[in-house]
């Protein structure tokens, strides 16, 4: 960017000194000196300034992002105490090794994808579902839309301790409701799957109408036309649906599988809020511990740093499989459309 | 979710003063990167210049404290103001210790921002006497403390083997048993509180067999106790040693009163005599305002829990025995890092903070338990009574507990081991695994923590 800059000056350069002056002539007067220098400076001007004006995102970046990301890197290859943080020991890979056998790693791992799984699915699902509905004629559709959005817009403590709340066993809402109908009470807290599926429905709760409405904004998209002649050919609603309204939302629903997958993979504030001990232990027998809880649980409780970050690297590792499978994925349905 | 950067696809137009421009490029540039640099350097301190003076030429302390220690309270800023003209005392209050403790550690690492007089709470005492004593000064040495003062056993927790002082204490939590009088009458149980202390005086497996006794009567309408956690804690706090011993080394799983400790928790867990419910949370807050429980491990400082979170009718039902065996819950204590910038006005405001007469008045106002012994004679700790407790005297029992407490060895990672054995261990039983599950669970979730 630079350099175009440069060439887009030099003309400028000329104009301004209209008669150049040649090399070995008499002493330069005055005006032309100053001119001289103006020019160079304009010179370094469009030379650098771009480089300062793009500066503070990657001064920023450098900062927060980067430094942050080798650092961690760098830490995760030693023994480090929070207590202590630049006293580092060498370790090697023992960080890494270790997690192999790390059976609270590995149930963190599966509880983040079953999470993740009961989560996303539903939550997509019911996200086309309203935004369906909503991309009829309603009255009073901007109400919707934004009370769609509400929960987004909560923020995930608050929600999170309300969900503890409406799960809580002797005295939660749907424990009563779960009687009155002749369930027996169900430990939300306790139990693997029931604690499994209250985190999930907070993130369910949470997160469905931000995707509703990226679909009814590529809904809105689809031209009318192509539901007409369709009508015309006598499809039903439903066949509507299938097969002109899904086809055109492929890359959104692409696209909202990536985002929701990378947000499973990073659950945190959730399980750490619904644990009634407000521990990081994601539960007594981390039945609902995620990734992304343990890797804080080993940062912050137990301060050891060189662990934590690790597990952030592999983390970050797994991520990157499960992006390159994605990409799989859509290279192929792109392919078979 | 991060924020994608949009590509800057825009080119820059010729027109305007290059000068002109080139100015307001550096003055971006400079303005944002002293943000960034401000934004990294100033974190904590309260003023960011530098100075500790105000404009009126009177020094400022500043106090890092967490959770309620009641000085503003109880006025004593404003009484040792007027005493100091010169000084001005400003606090910043972090609510709960987990926060305010990683953070406390990060600013003693990087020795920056620091306060003139930081808190730490008794759980984290160990870690910093052991690691960070280098950064604090040595508060036996300053002016007008003596260390006969204290009760032996908090003193000793503050100092390192070599006899440095990082913090000077200011509260303790001897511990009692505190019963509902109308649910004891109920169960066929005495009410008055030294019979009621005899009932197990001694022995916690007798605690359990009252227990027993309790629930035959009183059925499965309400518990004897609150928690596992609590009676785990409770027992565990009348031993010398728990989870370390006097060398350091951790000593938790082989420690044979840890392991009585945690069985006979889970006996009485087995039993139903304690609820399957963990302190402090609302779900255990609501078992105190709906009475679902008849006794609970007490330290000065939890009548005001009850009385914060009961029905207004439950006020007086209250009464305090004596524990099976005197412990200690809870205290903390006041340090002065060497890197603040008041020193010696920070080790003089502490110093009086802590004196008997000032936590004398502390209690009254707050509930905060002393630590000087000298202050239990006084009219405020003898003539103490509770709201919840009606005409007990409650300042007689509780000094006569912290006289009994233990010096108990404490170490550095007391709390993860204790949680462990709390949120990952006891509590299982409650919700029907049995005993030797749960300990499994809670040592292998323990070792998994303490592993570095």
């Amino acid at each position: 960017m630079a350099t175009r800059h440069d060439t887009a000056a030099l003309p400028s350069k000329g104009g301004a000194a209209p008669g150049r002056p040649s090399k070995g002539s008499a002493p330069m007067d005055k005006d032309q000196r100053r001119r001289a220098k103006l020019s160079r400076r304009w010179q370094r001007d469009m030379r650098w300034s771009p480089y300062a004006f793009v500066s503070p995102f990657f001064l920023l970046f450098i900062a927060f992002g980067l430094f942050p990301l080798l650092y961690t890197g760098w830490a995760s290859l030693h023994q480090v105490e929070l207590t202590a943080p630049t006293d580092m020991s060498w370790v090697g890979l023992k960080n890494y090794t270790r997690i192999f056998d790390d059976e609270f790693f590995w149930n963190a791992a599966q509880n983040t994808l079953t999470i993740g799984i009961i989560a996303t699915v539903p939550q997509l699902l019911i996200a086309m579902g309203i935004a369906h509905i909503l991309n009829y004629k309603l009255r009073a559709s901007t109400f919707y839309r934004v009370a769609m959005l509400a929960p987004y817009a909560t923020s995930i403590a608050s929600a999170s301790l309300v969900f503890v709340l409406l799960f809580g066993y002797d005295y939660g809402m749907i424990n009563w409701a779960l009687d009155f109908v002749g369930i027996d009470p169900v430990d939300w807290q306790g139990e693997k799957w029931p604690s499994q599926f209250a985190v999930s429905s907070i993130i369910i709760w949470r997160w469905t109408g931000y995707n509703a409405l990226i679909y009814l904004a590529a809904m809105q998209a689809i031209p009318q036309d192509l539901y007409e002649s369709a009508a015309l050919d006598g499809a039903s609603r439903w066949k509507q649906f299938i097969h002109v309204t899904l086809p055109s939302l492929r890359p959104t629903i692409l696209f909202t599988v990536v985002v929701s997958t990378i947000g499973a993979s990073q659950v945190f504030g959730e399980p750490l809020l619904f644990d009634a001990n407000k521990g990081a232990s994601g539960g007594a027998e981390h039945q609902f511990q995620t990734l992304g809880l343990y890797l804080y649980e080993q940062g912050w409780v137990n301060q050891h740093l060189g662990r934590a970050s690790a597990i952030a690297w592999t983390m970050f590792a797994i991520l990157i499989v499960i992006g390159i499978i994605n990409q799989l994925i859509s290279r192929r349905l792109r392919a078979s459309s | 979710m991060r924020a994608r950067t949009l590509p800057l696809s825009r080119q820059r137009s010729g027109g305007g003063k290059p000068i002109a421009r080139k100015a307001l490029a550096i003055a971006a540039v400079v303005s944002l990167g002293t943000g960034l640099l401000a934004g990294c350097a100033d974190d904590g301190g309260s003023d960011g210049d530098g100075s500790s003076s105000d404009s009126e030429g009177k020094t400022k302390i500043t106090m890092g404290l967490f959770g309620t220690f009641g000085y503003e309270e109880a006025g004593l800023y404003a009484e040792y103001e007027k005493l100091n003209p010169d000084i001005k005392i400003e606090q910043t209050v972090v609510e709960r210790n987990e926060n305010y403790y990683p953070a406390l550690l990060n600013h003693l690492t990087t020795n920056s921002g620091l306060m003139d007089v930081q808190a730490i709470e008794i759980a984290n005492i160990a870690e910093v006497v052991g690691t960070q004593a280098d950064k604090f000064v040595d508060m036996s040495k300053a002016e007008g403390v003596d260390k006969k003062n204290w009760l032996e056993w908090k003193w000793e927790q503050a100092t390192t083997k070599d006899g440095q002082t990082v913090g000077l204490g200011t509260d303790v939590g001897p511990m009692a048993i505190c019963y509902r009088k109308d649910l004891f009458e109920k169960a066929g149980l005495p009410t008055d509180r030294a019979e009621v202390g005899k009932l197990w005086a001694g022995d916690w497996n007798k605690f359990i067999e009252t227990g027993e006794k309790y629930k035959k009567k009183a059925g499965d309408d309400t518990f004897f106790m609150d928690s596992p956690g609590g009676l785990l804690n409770a027992v565990l706090s009348s031993e010398k040693e728990k989870f370390y011993d006097a060398s350091g080394e951790v000593i938790y799983k082989s420690n044979p009163a840890v392991k009585a400790a945690f069985d006979l928790t889970a006996e009485a867990a087995e039993k139903g005599l304690v609820q399957s419910q963990t302190q402090f949370q609302p779900a255990w807050d609501t078992t105190i305002a709906n009475s679902k429980f008849a006794t609970v491990a007490c330290p000065p400082w939890m009548l005001g829990t009850i009385k914060a979170k009961s029905q207004p009718d439950a006020a007086g039902k209250w009464d305090v025995a004596v524990a099976p065996k005197s412990g200690n819950w809870g205290g903390s204590f006041l340090g002065v890092p060497k890197s603040g910038k008041n020193v010696e006005e920070a080790q003089k405001l502490v110093a009086w903070l802590t004196a008997p007469e000032q936590q004398a008045k502390l209690f009254k106002v707050q509930g905060s338990f002393p630590s000087t012994p000298g202050a239990y004679d006084s009219p405020e700790v003898t003539g103490a009574k509770n709201e919840m407790t009606g005409d007990s005297p409650i300042g007689e029992i509780f000094s006569e507990a912290a006289k009994q407490i233990p010096v108990q060895v404490i170490g550095p990672k007391d709390q993860i081991i204790q949680q462990g054995l709390t949120d990952n261990g006891v509590i299982l039983v409650t919700k029907g695994k049995s005993a030797k599950e749960a300990w499994e669970t809670a040592t292998k979730t323990i070792d998994n923590n303490l592993d570095k």
